[in-house]
């Protein structure tokens, strides 16, 4: 047991900085989080990663991975939410990428690792369907095989960034007689622009263009984009979900988090003492880090048992729940704090307002936006409740 | 002991509720808060002819002769459709100063405001006073007979949609003290008045309203000149109420459609409705709403009582509503999946709605602290 960083690691910590310092793309700072970024702002900073070969520290070295110690990789993802950067999107390098280099074979891993390493090409996800969320083994979309090719056809939805997809993975229905619904279903790589796809917004309640439906009418797929072999594709979906899981935690994120609160709650007043000095705010925030720090450990000792061999189990629910509990109360305590103005739109301020489009100070903004956003993180990935299921079934053997 | 309507009341909330069902259906909303002016002038108008702006003004006044409890019919009532028109801060707001107005305030503004053709926006908050009432840094100087108005005031509702503004300063003492706080009625399109409207997350419209040099007359001022905190306060506390009814009406609707929706939605073969853990989430949800329910009936009725009473009572029921707000708002939208958070569906404008008033007339922590004070001071001095 040691909490202390090594010297080895207090030299890499002072690497990483000068390296997000100096690479950075400068017309980026301070945007991380804004819901009308391009698809090439949300792609810089991954393209520079890839030119460096930082882009998927978790992936083994020879698929392109840091090999970085898991105390490493931490660290980067400390930086990395220190300067507030756009990271790498999940879907690719944390959800589809090692799926690819776990259970794709050589010419799919040839095809496919470097454009996600690189950031040149973007993945969406084909999982939620309307009536398969929480429920995901009853999906519907059937992928029919007709000589060399898969025929699709059915809705996903939920699609994150959709609109920028140039492939997804998707789950179908291969076989629509297993005897149980997770025996059926099949993992399949997607060119978005094949025809048949039609991709269409939602519009969510805090007035962005976040998700998508993504509808499959007739599309035709080159049977050798199955990955692994077919019907088997549960196993790989929870193997992702798992991995989604554990990135979930967010703790560095939060952590950045607490330190904008604070730095709020010192500009807001209440009759002329800082909020943060109220006895009703600062036991808020010192509860907040106090839940943060535990679950800071418990994914440090998660981390430190995957760097032992073990691949992210239902363990990892933990960090779900845990981790965005944390990052909801964080946009509740942050509505809190800028009081009044919490109200205005930020979007309709803007709209409104010609060239003078800032109404109350600049830490209000999105608060109540984010707060409304932040409601999808405990319902995406796995619903909270599912998480708690996962762990009484899967931990608990009840 | 009664919490039963009077005919009257029974009236309002049936004609009401009417109303909103066949005017003011969810798509009509959404058609009118996305329009240019967010303001649907039809059902205003109509809200006029039912006589409902008028309910809560005594007879006297030109009024229906009803009071505090009439208004918390209709927030209620408005809390159920998620109406965005406004009646609380014109009628509940700028009538609860006029009515304390002079004779000549009251002819002059009083009719309008009835028929609907005045609206008022009450301009209190400020950028940096949360919501301490006094804490003020817009002035009124002496000018000849009258004032002169200098400051800023913060996310003033219903402004855009206004003709006059009641209008906080202070008119001697420092920032923050009790004395020297007074209430001015302001035309909207007087010299020196400057409106940045903007939409709120919540559907409604708001300005930041700033006065330079603005000149009043001696007249414009509601009540005594540096002695306006406790009319100020007490509006407030009236509607502070009338919000905590908004919100049980809204919780209501947002408790309804969470049953509805998982009594239809099938994951696992079976309605989510039956799964425990959601059961019991709208178990909860529903004792909260009822808390709310009595805790909005206690303060509603103590608005009448002395000052202090008045205070705890009205503190009790924010806070309570604040939580409730929270729990139930977020609730509804877990129950209701990645359905929840999308703009289609009403319930997730029932959670924006509710989470703003949360922090309106003051969050929890606000209240819970003023609460505190009371309730120990009542302890101290009977020892």
């Amino acid at each position: 047991m040691n909490l202390e960083f090594s010297p080895e690691e207090v030299a890499f910590r002072k690497e990483v900085r000068e390296f997000i310092e100096e690479n950075y793309p400068r017309d980026l700072i301070g945007t991380a989080g804004r819901e009308d970024l391009t698809r090439e702002q949300f792609l810089a900073w991954h393209k520079v990663l890839g030119k460096k070969g930082w882009s998927a520290p978790a992936w083994p070295e020879k698929y392109g991975g840091t090999g970085w110690t898991s105390t490493q990789r931490y660290i980067w993802q400390e930086e990395n939410a220190r300067a507030d950067t756009i990271m790498p999107l999940p879907f690719s390098v944390s959800m589809v990428g090692p799926v690819i280099y776990t259970f794709a074979n050589e010419e799919q891993k040839k095809q496919h690792l470097p454009g996600i390493l690189s950031g040149e090409v973007w993945w969406s996800q084909g999982y939620s369907e309307p009536g398969a969320g929480s429920d995901l083994a009853s999906l519907k979309t059937t992928a029919v095989r007709d000589g060399d090719h898969y025929i699709l056809n059915g809705q996903k939805t939920w699609t994150t960034l959709g609109q920028f997809g140039d492939w997804g993975f998707f789950l179908c229905r291969t076989n629509p007689d297993a005897p149980k619904p997770q025996e059926g279903i099949s993992f399949i790589l997607v060119d978005m622009t094949t025809p048949g796809i039609e991709v269409r917004p939602i519009k969510l309640l805090d007035g962005g263009h976040e998700v998508n439906e993504v509808w499959l009418t007739d599309v035709r797929v080159p049977v050798e984009n199955l990955v692994g072999e077919e019907n088997k594709g549960w196993t790989y979906a929870k193997f992702l979900l798992a991995h989604e899981r554990s990135g979930i935690a967010g703790v560095a994120r939060s952590k950045r988090g607490v330190e904008r609160l604070k730095d709020i709650a010192v500009k807001e007043e209440v009759d002329g003492t800082p909020l943060l000095e109220t006895p009703e705010f600062a036991r808020k925030i010192a509860q907040l880090e106090i839940d943060l720090m535990a679950l800071e450990y418990t994914e440090l000792r998660t981390l430190a048992s995957e760097a032992a061999g073990k691949a992210p189990g239902p363990e990892s629910s933990i960090l779900k729940v845990k981790g965005t509990e944390i990052q909801q109360r964080l946009t509740e305590l942050t509505l809190e704090a800028v009081g009044h103005y919490g109200a205005p739109y930020f979007y309709g301020v803007q709209e409104m307002g010609g060239n003078d489009n800032q109404v109350g100070p600049d830490y209000s903004n999105f608060a109540a936006e984010n707060y409304f956003n932040m409601r999808k993180t405990s319902i995406y990935g796995g619903s909270n409740e599912i998480q708690r299921n996962i762990i009484t079934k899967m931990i608990l053997g009840l | 002991m009664d919490f039963n309507f009077t005919e009257e009341q029974t009236m309002i909330r049936d004609s009401l509720e009417r109303l909103i069902r066949e005017q003011y259906d969810f798509e009509t909303r959404r058609k009118f808060v996305e329009s240019d002016t967010g303001f649907n002038a039809k059902f205003w108008g109509q809200l006029a002819e039912l006589g409902l702006l008028m309910a809560p003004f005594s007879e006297e006044d030109g009024g229906l002769g009803g009071g505090p409890t009439d208004a918390m019919v209709v927030m209620e009532e408005f809390g159920k459709g998620l109406v965005v028109e406004p009646y609380l801060p014109s009628v509940v707001c700028g009538g609860g100063f006029l009515k304390r107005g002079s004779k000549e305030q009251k002819e002059a503004y009083l009719p309008g405001l009835m028929d609907g053709s005045n609206i008022f926006a009450f301009a209190y908050a400020e950028p940096k006073g949360r919501y301490n009432l006094a804490d003020l840094e817009t002035t009124a100087t002496k000018d000849g007979a009258g004032f002169k108005l200098n400051g800023h005031k913060a996310v003033v509702i219903a402004a855009p949609w206004a003709t006059h503004l009641i209008v906080t300063a202070r008119t001697a003492g420092g920032r923050r003290d009790a004395n020297g706080v007074s209430v001015f009625i302001v035309a909207k399109d007087a010299a020196g008045v400057t409106c940045r409207d903007y939409p709120t997350v919540d559907g409604r419209r708001a300005s930041e309203v700033t006065f330079n040099n603005v000149v009043v007359g001696a007249e414009a001022v509601i009540g005594d000149v540096d002695n306006g905190l406790p009319t100020v306060e007490l509006v407030v506390d009236e509607a502070t109420a009338a919000l905590c009814a908004e919100a049980t009406g809204a919780m209501r609707v947002a408790n309804e459609q969470t049953i509805e929706y998982s009594r239809n939605r099938k994951q696992f073969g079976t309605p989510i409705g039956k799964f425990q853990v959601l059961q019991h989430r709208m178990a909860d949800m529903f004792m909260e709403l009822e808390q709310s329910i009595s805790m909005t009936y206690m303060a509603t009725i103590r608005l009448a009582d002395d000052v202090e009473t008045r205070q705890m009572a009205v503190s009790a029921a924010k806070t309570r509503i604040a939580q409730s707000s929270r729990f139930i708002g977020q609730a509804a939208v877990q129950i209701h999946g990645g359905m929840g958070v999308t703009d289609e569906l009403a319930v997730g404008h029932y959670f924006k709605r509710l989470s703003i008033i949360e922090g309106e007339f003051g969050s929890a922590d606000h209240h819970i602290s003023r609460f505190t004070k009371l309730s120990a001071g009542q302890k101290v001095a009977a020892e």
